[in-house]
């Protein structure tokens, strides 16, 4: 299908005032050696009706919507209420560029000012970016950002971190003189204290940690800050799980620095992992090393409130090379979409969803570790997501689940050795009653 | 119309020497040029700086332009002013807009800048 | 026209919003039990839904967007974004489908994947490509780490990358990141990159060259293949931007001028919304050489399906989680699919001519300061006008009350007060004449009323915006009385 909208007429006439007799003549500047001599191997080109059908038959061939699903780690399933599909889906959110011009892009500005509040409220910060492209990068953005403000070579990141953010945060620091120190989570599926206040030093820029964490236990936030204080070393705070701050104390208030993390949870759709949502927040001393948009409120000449992107200096295209970050292109299509979803659910929405959760998850974890040769690995306290640990190993369990439709946790053993008969289950608010009946009626079977 | 007591570098930066303290900042030329300053970076006191090393970062809201030292020295005091009145070095770049001072390390470097009129004379030639 | 309060500015503590289903588990304190608990959301907003619809429904039209103005933006591509693309990204299998899910599950996914890496490998003429980096930018600093792990691998490590004056900012950026150091090459009177500079400036210790292609004035650089044969005679690689794609799809490819790694831009070729300022997604494409390092997990086809493969030894590892953005690439895909190879041929081919169509009507308007003939994009300058005391922003500006979307502004540096200008091929005959006509008439009020221009725009829903004050005094949330 086309797009283009020239008449023949038109297309002619144009080319009579350029002064070419063809489209071609104009590609003239380019070396005729280079010039593609046949065309590109590509299918035939699709009406709307095929290219649907052909999408369908694809979407066909996906098996796991058939299954009932317990995975989390890192992509959480939640409720999308259907204001957030359909205001999102406006052409006025879909189409226009980055605001650069402010005065003809008071809607997008005004929603990331409002993005940006909603993310300090949630996280108990001072100040908060237009948003990073997902959960990893923005935690090496963190990351980075915490060296350029202390300048130690050292950063301590707890075991307990998403393996895919940690991987992230080592390809990002490869090709800078940072090195990177693991502290492994205690028995407790906390970052270990002692060891960590071994590894601290005046060497450290700082100290990063998951809540709740990759295993799903929420950390004593308040310990590992004061251990990070006494060297002075930065408190990084990592979310993946956004909707926990409907309940949890934020990290703000328990001392951190710098907060950053996934929001997909906020009105996102799982997408097979993209398009996400990285949100970063910190304190108001660091403005000047925070990477990423940020959208602040003003006056226009007639003493109305609008709102610009500023404090643009910190950005690739004024800094350059000395930029805070080379980001660019963000997701303001996904914090509009989280913006529309926090407001949506209010203050109550949030709390009684994330209560919702935590009840769910619990109901789950007393009917699935009453079975004989299931028991819960880690005892700190947890939000939506646990590890369960299987005497007969995890294996058979995930096989006999698979077999009867349903998608257990995730399997541990690839990413932690020792968590082999591991599987990581995340119960939401999605999941009923019925539901989880179900998956602990099939764990007991697979056990036996 | 330039200060002629004031020596002056081709990246538009002023010294004034007063014994052995050099006051330095940037000209009227290079505060127009980069429009409303937002924001000075400024060093710490104490800082060695050598002929041409980045003295600090003046921004305005859409450019960033480093400040080099035409002179080598130590920094005496900054304009601390500059962080809560940035526009000050718009508004008066030749006196109140000072940027820092410096404690001279070698009076010979002077003589590798511009005097007022060399200045003057370099402004006129270059591009528009 | 009244402003639009903040949503936090009608929220009340009463109000009901979005209401979840029973809970339909037996509750429990003892669930809450060691969990660190707020009191609250502190200022969190509280409205009912109507307010949410109002709120968001006028806020977006407040906004210009390609779905009612022309955005003659350079190098952005603003395109227009097809509808069906959007009902295809929304198909609930690729909506609700689960990043962690085994392999074997989602075997429709991976075909996503793999064909949109094969395809776009095709149109840039490079042997393989990774979908994963999440926009242009990323994408520009995963080729930094590929071609920095490939002079590693061959223990040849380099320490500087070579960027022409006229380069995007995220370029330099993105080198730096990588831990390279910068050094930029100087263009020629016709805005290409000078070759006796590059000759000069290429040593054994440069990594590569960025370069874009065609650049940011727009204008093919013609000695392409001798600029990667001095490189590539050094032992260095050459990196293409490729955000100007649009001038070459079907026509041309990289692969062809010696270009050994390049980023595309879906939501600039492609179609893909830009959604007021991303998702995007930044595709990289590579020669066989630098495969090896390619970020995990790679898909392959094999006879039981699509498998993903993790063991690669080489690889510089991850730069973001999962699989980078997923449903634009969908929606990329689509695009391909619907276009084929005549429609992209004929995308550039239109894009082109739409570009040049307005530089000639421009020309002697409006000061070209390199004349050599352009693509997809022209720059013309302020100059002309400055004599009237009035600059690139009063025109942009100006251009908003005639219901156009400036173009890209002062950008890039070896114009001074630049205006870039890219049509896009989506664009009709009648918009592309009323963007002339704006824009002459424009020129004639620097002239006689040049005060109009410097307090425009007039028509907005806010006037001139004081960016000054917001940098000094930044205000970057709103704040209750309880902050």
């Amino acid at each position: 299908m086309s797009y283009i909208s020239l008449s023949d007429p038109d297309k002619k006439e144009m080319l009579a005032r350029i002064g070419v007799s063809s489209p071609d003549d104009l590609f003239r500047c380019i070396p005729e050696g280079i010039r593609l001599k046949k065309e590109l191997r590509l299918p035939q080109p699709l009406s709307e009706p095929e290219l649907i059908s052909h999408f369908r038959a694809i979407g066909r061939k996906n098996r796991e919507g058939d299954h009932l699903s317990f995975l989390g780690a890192g992509a959480y399933r939640h409720y999308i209420p259907a204001v957030v599909d359909y205001l999102s889906s406006r052409g006025e959110f879909i189409s226009p560029y980055t605001p650069y011009q402010p005065e003809v892009s008071q809607g997008t500005l005004q929603v990331i000012f409002e993005y940006q509040t909603l993310v300090c409220q949630l996280t108990g910060m001072e100040i908060a970016n237009a948003s990073l492209y997902e959960g990893a990068s923005a935690a090496a953005e963190a990351v980075l950002m915490a060296e350029r403000i202390k300048g130690r070579p050292k950063i301590l990141v707890a075991g307990s971190l998403h393996p895919q953010y940690r991987e992230v945060i080592r390809t990002y620091v490869k090709n800078i003189s940072v090195r990177i120190e693991e502290i492994a989570p205690d028995t407790q599926g906390r970052i270990d204290i002692e060891a960590l206040g071994r590894a601290v030093d005046n060497q450290t820029s700082a100290v990063v940690c998951q809540s709740p964490n990759f295993l799903g236990v929420v950390e004593d936030l308040d310990r590992v800050a004061e251990i990070a204080r006494r060297h002075q070393a930065l408190f990084v705070v990592i979310v993946a799980e956004a909707v926990s701050l409907g309940i949890l104390k934020p990290p703000g208030a328990g001392g951190a620095d710098i907060v950053a993390g996934e929001g997909q949870s906020l009105g996102l759709p799982l997408s097979f992992g993209g398009p996400y949502l990285g949100f970063m927040a910190c304190r108001q001393d660091f403005i000047r090393q925070f990477p990423g948009r940020i959208a602040g409120e003003t006056r226009d000449t007639e003493g109305k409130r609008g709102f610009v992107l500023t404090l643009a200096t910190r950005e690739q295209h004024i800094r350059r090379e000395k930029a805070t970050s080379n980001i660019c292109t963000n997701q303001a299509w996904c914090a509009l979409r989280a913006t529309i979803f926090l407001e949506s659910l209010g203050r109550e929405g949030m709390r009684e969803l994330a209560y919702q959760n935590i009840q769910k998850a619990n109901y789950a974890l007393d009917r699935l570790c009453s079975i004989k040769g299931v028991s819960r690995k880690f005892s700190g306290p947890v939000f939506n997501e646990f590890v369960l640990e299987f005497e007969g190993g995890y294996r058979k369990i995930e096989n006999h689940l698979l077999r009867n439709g349903v998608l257990g946790g995730l399997a541990l053993g690839p990413d932690y050795p020792g968590l082999e008969a591991c599987g990581l289950f995340c119960v939401t608010e999605v999941h009923r009653k019925d539901d989880i009946d179900r998956l602990a009626r099939l764990v007991a079977e697979a056990v036996r | 119309m330039y200060p002629k007591e004031f020596n002056f570098t081709k990246d538009h930066e002023w010294v004034k020497v007063d014994g052995d303290t050099a006051t330095v900042g940037i000209t009227d030329f290079a505060q127009k040029q980069l429009g409303d300053v937002v924001y000075v970076e400024l060093p710490a006191v104490g800082t060695r700086l050598d002929v041409h090393q980045t003295i600090g970062v003046v921004e305005s809201v859409k450019a960033v332009s480093d400040i080099y030292s035409p002179v080598s020295g130590e920094v005496v005091a900054i304009n601390e002013g500059l962080n809560d009145f940035p526009e000050t070095l718009n508004q008066d770049p030749h006196g109140k807009g000072w940027i820092i001072r410096l404690r001279l390390k070698n009076k010979g470097d002077l003589e590798k800048l511009m005097t007022a009129d060399d200045y003057e004379k370099f402004l006129e030639g270059l591009a528009p | 026209m009244n402003r639009e309060p903040l949503i936090f500015e009608i929220s009340s503590e009463t109000k009901k919003g979005f209401t979840l289903p029973r809970l339909d588990v037996p509750e429990k304190n003892e669930a809450l039990a060691g969990l660190p608990l707020r009191e609250g959301i502190s200022g969190f907003p509280q409205v009912s839904e109507v307010e949410v619809v109002r709120h968001f429904t006028r806020l977006s039209q407040a906004n210009f967007c390609i779905d009612t103005t022309f955005y003659p933006l350079g190098s952005c591509t603003m395109k227009y974004n097809p509808k069906i693309n959007e009902k295809i990204a929304g198909l609930a299998e690729f909506q609700n489908s689960h990043p962690q899910s085994p392999p074997g599950l989602v075997q429709g996914n991976l075909e996503v994947l793999k064909t949109l890496e094969d395809f776009l490998s095709e149109i840039t003429g490079m042997d393989t490509a990774t979908l994963q980096p999440s926009a242009g930018a990323q994408g520009e600093l995963l080729g930094m780490m590929l071609i920095r792990a490939c002079h590693e691998d061959r223990g040849d490590p380099r320490k500087i990358v070579l960027i022409p004056d006229s380069a995007h900012g995220t370029n330099p950026s993105s080198a730096h990141i990588c831990g390279y150091r910068v050094q930029e090459v100087k263009s020629n009177e016709q805005g290409t990159i000078d070759l006796a500079a590059l000759r000069q400036a290429m040593t054994e210790e440069v990594a590569a060259l960025m370069v874009t292609n065609p650049n940011t004035l727009g204008v093919f650089e013609w000695d392409i293949l001798e600029i990667a044969e001095i490189i590539h005679a050094k032992g260095g690689l050459v990196y293409m931007d490729g955000a100007n794609m649009n001038a070459l799809v079907g026509k041309f490819r990289p692969g062809d001028m010696g270009i050994d790694v390049i980023h595309l831009n879906l939501h600039k070729t492609f179609s893909t919304p830009h959604g007021g300022g991303g998702p995007g997604s930044g595709p990289v494409g590579v020669k066989k050489h630098l495969e090896p390092y390619l970020p995990v997990p790679i898909v392959e086809k094999g006879p039981s399906g699509y498998t993903l493969n993790f063991s690669r030894p080489k690889s510089v590892g991850r730069v973001r989680s999962f699989f980078g953005n997923f449903l634009v690439m969908v929606r990329a895909l689509a695009y391909i699919l619907s276009s084929g190879a005549s429609g992209l041929k004929e995308i550039a081919e239109i894009a082109v001519l739409n570009s040049n169509y307005i530089r000639k009507s421009l020309e002697g308007v409006y000061h070209l300061k390199y004349t050599a003939p352009t693509l997809h994009e022209c720059v013309f300058s302020d100059k002309l006008q400055r004599e009237h005391g009035v600059r690139n922003i009063d025109i942009a500006k100006r251009l908003i009350d005639y219901g156009l979307h400036p173009p890209t502004m002062s950008f890039p540096l070896i114009v001074p007060g630049a205006l870039m200008i890219e049509p896009t091929e989506t664009e009709s005959r009648r918009d592309l004449d009323q963007f002339i006509e704006a824009m002459k008439a424009i020129a004639g009020e620097a002239v006689e009323t040049p005060e109009i221009l410097k307090s425009a725009p007039h028509i907005s829903p806010v006037r001139r915006l004081d960016e000054t004050t917001a940098a000094r005094n930044p205000v970057l949330r709103w704040e209750g009385p309880n902050d």
